[in-house]
């Protein structure tokens, strides 16, 4: 499997700029018009416009993707950029940041956008009885206030140097202030495109909205339809007799079949997605550096990715920092399949043999079962005797995550280090899956928030992640592919983003008919 | 005719008792089924403070029988109550729960519609053919074409429903394009997209109910041939065709109407196959999705929907048999 490379994918965005910028002809020219019609798995009949409650594919890519927007962008490159903020710096420590907002745009309403709009959309999450999952990224503002009609400064907490990244989360659209009921009601934001009929889990169709500020750079399809199709054979179907143009999440048994369909590309891009058997650190045996190492070594990771995502992924190395973010320390020494190290560590750890009990069921992701035994079968080699138990998947996250002792699970990943780590491996955290508590881990995680300077941050993300892979508690055998299809009347930029499936969600603004 | 109103309100009355004890046994049914709202919704983040709180927010803490007094008691006077995918979302987003829109009764009226359509669709379809394929098939029995239509029918019929629908889809939509695969119907769709879109679950729902009413109306007839008056009409010596449709059919329209009634009811109720296959919008869906978060105010909902189909049909049925049989018609 290839492994797409964050920076692979820097260098490849940067030439397209300097063609851009030389005046010479692209591969393509974007062009205008055309209706796209879209067929999204994750669509429910409980859907609203309200982002706070956005967790699946369809609301994601319909909310920010096209009706909303966002302060910031990760751009298809992975570079952070303005959308709704057209600039923003930071005090020294982190902990100030002064947002420049982009004058003359307004929201589908007509409402000019301002200061206002973004102080009361991001105070969404922190209010009484809400429950917004973006709540932890909004606590951490202290105060708020408006410079000006266009400029608004942020205080935090403690110093976070990714605080402008975590304002792209797709939960934190902005919303006109005074009307945020309406604009839930009716769908109104400031994105290139309004809606014209909003039917929650059955379909959406939404038109560009003209003279929008994106205008020439984004946006080239006049009108889109969104049609829910959960079921996967349905929606392959349905591209397949060309009902519409795109469809999310490809089921890889039938991905050979559209392969060969002429009319039909596959679109595959290694994000951030990972798929983890996390053991409780604080329980024997789990507690034993030695045997954490030795059961790291007696899983065959090419294997897993061949068989259970069929090819659809990428190798990880017990690090939940994936290609799509930006310290991800690709140059760290593998912990290969090695069964005669894996009984070596277990002799240093003075045990003969091993007998563990992994939990899983395919609640935690596709394939869950049959991964842990393939598991079972790579660890015999090491004299590992590794009993599978089947869980039901009704109640797998109350019952089996988090209480057995060792488990699968799965995570979509984080767009920045910090999240990522401070969601799931910070000392005391609910989702601390791995009971992991390290304390030079903990103490670089606290360094490196705060940190401005790239190269030393880089370097305090490198060695967390080698921590991780050495010592960490969690066993991230691979990244799984975002893989998507598109028929192959539509065309793109050439680089497609990898922070979320659809080319980062945000297809809608930046494809167009070829 | 006092007879006929007679019945008819002691069955209405016989099916409220019967849709109580449906009620009942859904309940109980759900709560049955590892695992509640609460839980199912919130999936990785079930962490228990999370989990605690939502089933506050809906009452979930409570034991099962005052919650189901309670649903009851909005039930009868006609208020279903409100999904807990609405109230949980209204909760979430620190709102009042809508009274309009999150209602259960909002939420499956157009879903309810759909699947209305449908079914009516498939039977001006199905029903029909099925007649008149079973009535020819009476007159030519033993014949090529009674076998051929047996056997067709019959094969339909054993077949699973999604695998029809694949075989439709492969031959009506990929190899020859002439309907589309996506049966996406919305509000505000001229009626003959919405005809075109409806045709090919339409077609599938078609081949699962041809086989049953056509072997009915087959096998009620070719009964009564064997009758005295029949042999009588033949040694008048009128034609075989109108000796089966003047003489033979009207009086084997009871059970013919009992299996169409049967099969309307597998229509409203038992398509959601074929819903899922084709992204048809209609209730059946809903109720699936209902049943994975359990969300149980919907699916209590939907089960009614689906008795009242069966106890209203099977009622009409009774009624049109009687009034098709004058002997029921005017008892002694």
């Amino acid at each position: 499997m290839k492994n797409i490379s964050r920076r692979g994918l820097l260098k490849t965005g940067a030439a397209a700029g300097v063609l851009a910028a030389t005046g010479m002809p692209a591969v393509a020219m974007p062009k205008k018009g055309g209706t796209l019609r879209l067929g999204l798995a994750g669509a429910n009949s409980s859907d609203s416009w309200d982002s706070r409650t956005h967790s699946d594919s369809y609301m994601i890519m319909c909310g920010h993707g096209a009706v909303f927007d966002t302060m910031t962008q990760v751009a298809a490159n992975g570079e952070l950029v303005g959308e709704l903020a057209e600039s923003w710096e930071a005090t020294s420590d982190a902990k100030t940041w002064t947002f420049n907002l982009r004058k003359g745009v307004t929201f589908h309403n007509g409402k000019a956008f301002g200061a206002d709009d973004v102080i009361e959309s991001l105070n969404m999450h922190v209010a009484e009885g809400a429950k917004s999952a973006a709540k932890p990224i909004v606590s951490a503002i202290t105060e708020m206030k408006k410079m000006g009609e266009h400029q608004v400064q942020m205080t935090l907490k403690a110093g976070n140097a990714d605080f402008p990244f975590l304002l792209s989360d797709y939960h934190i659209c902005i919303f006109p202030a005074g009307q945020v009921e309406e604009a839930i009601a009716q769908g109104i934001g400031t994105g290139m495109y309004k809606v014209e009929s909003f039917d929650p889990g059955v379909r959406t169709l939404l038109s560009r909205v003209e003279g929008h500020y994106k205008d020439g750079k984004e946006g080239w399809f006049d009108q889109i339809e969104v049609i829910a199709i959960n079921d996967s054979s349905a929606r392959m179907n349905a591209l397949m007799t060309g009902q519409v143009d795109a469809v999310n999440r490809v089921d890889f048994k039938t991905e050979p079949l559209m392969k060969a369909n002429p009319m039909i590309n596959i679109f595959e891009v290694t994000g951030n997605q990972h798929f983890t058997f996390p053991m409780l650190t604080n329980v024997a045996p789990y507690d034993n550096v030695k045997v954490r190492q030795a059961l790291k070594h007696a899983v065959n990771r090419q294997e897993m990715v061949d068989k259970i995502l069929l090819g659809h992924g990428a190798v990880a190395n017990d690090i939940p920092i994936g290609p799509a973010n930006q310290y991800f320390a690709s140059d760290l020494p593998l912990n290969e399949y090695d069964p005669e190290k894996a009984k070596f560590l277990l002799k240093e750890a003075g045990m003969d043999g091993l007998s563990v009990d992994l939990s899983a069921s395919d609640a935690a992701f596709p394939g869950a079962v049959d991964a842990a035994q393939l598991y079972q079968a790579s660890a015999k080699a090491a004299g590992i005797n590794l009993n599978v138990v089947q869980e039901p998947a009704d109640g797998y996250w109350s019952n089996v995550w988090l209480k057995k002792p060792w488990c699968a699970c799965y995570w979509s990943g984080r767009a920045t280090e910090d999240w990522m780590f401070s969601t799931a491996y910070e000392m005391g955290v609910p989702w601390n899956d791995s009971h992991w508590e390290n304390a030079r881990f903990q103490e670089l995680l606290l360094t490196a928030r705060a940190e401005l300077d790239t190269e030393k941050r880089r370097g305090q993300y490198h060695e967390m992640q080698a921590i991780m892979s050495t010592e960490g508690g969690t066993v991230i055998p691979m990244y799984a592919n975002y893989v998507d299809a598109h028929s192959t009347k539509l065309t793109n930029s050439g680089t497609i983003g990898n922070v979320f499936q659809m080319d980062s969600s945000r297809l809608m603004e930046r494809w167009w008919f070829s | 005719m006092a007879s006929i109103l007679r019945i008819i309100a002691q069955r209405l009355a016989l099916g409220i008792v019967t849709l109580f004890v449906v009620s009942i046994v859904i309940f109980a049914a759900v709560n049955l089924l590892p695992g509640d709202f609460a839980q199912l919704i919130l999936g990785q983040g079930a962490t228990p403070e999370a989990v605690e709180a939502i089933r506050q927010d809906l009452g979930l803490d409570q034991p099962p029988i005052t919650r189901y007094f309670q649903w009851l008691a909005g039930a009868v006077q006609g208020d279903l109550g409100n999904s807990f995918a609405q109230a949980n979302f209204a909760s979430f987003a620190g709102t009042d729960v809508g009274t309009g829109q999150g209602s259960v009764a909002a939420q499956i009226a157009p879903r309810f519609e759909n699947t209305m359509f449908l079914a009516g669709v498939t039977a001006v379809i199905a029903v029909p053919i099925s007649i008149t394929l079973g009535v020819l098939a009476a007159l030519y029995r033993n014949s090529a074409f009674d076998r051929t239509a047996n056997i067709l029918t019959l094969s339909s019929i054993s077949s699973p429903e999604f695998f029809l629908a694949y075989i439709l889809i492969l031959f009506l939509a990929v190899l020859n394009p002439i309907l589309p695969s996506l049966s996406n119907i919305y509000d505000g769709m001229e009626l003959s997209d919405r005809f075109i879109k409806t045709l090919l679950p339409a077609l599938t729902l078609t081949l699962v109910v041809t086989a049953h009413m056509m072997r009915m109306t087959r096998a009620a007839i070719i009964n009564l041939l064997a009758s005295p008056y029949i042999e009588m009409a033949r040694l008048k010596g009128i034609s075989p065709m109108r000796v089966i449709v003047k003489h033979a059919l009207p009086n084997a329209l009871a059970p013919i109407i009992n299996v169409i009634a049967l099969n309307l009811a597998y229509l409203i109720t038992g398509v959601v196959v074929v819903e899922v296959v084709f992204v048809y919008p209609g209730i059946g869906q809903l109720f699936v999705d209902s049943v994975k978060i359990r969300d149980i105010p919907v699916v209590q909902a939907c089960c009614l929907i689906f008795a009242a189909a069966y106890i209203l049909l099977n009622l009409t049925a009774d009624i049109l048999s009687i009034i098709s049989n004058p002997r029921l018609r005017h008892p002694k």
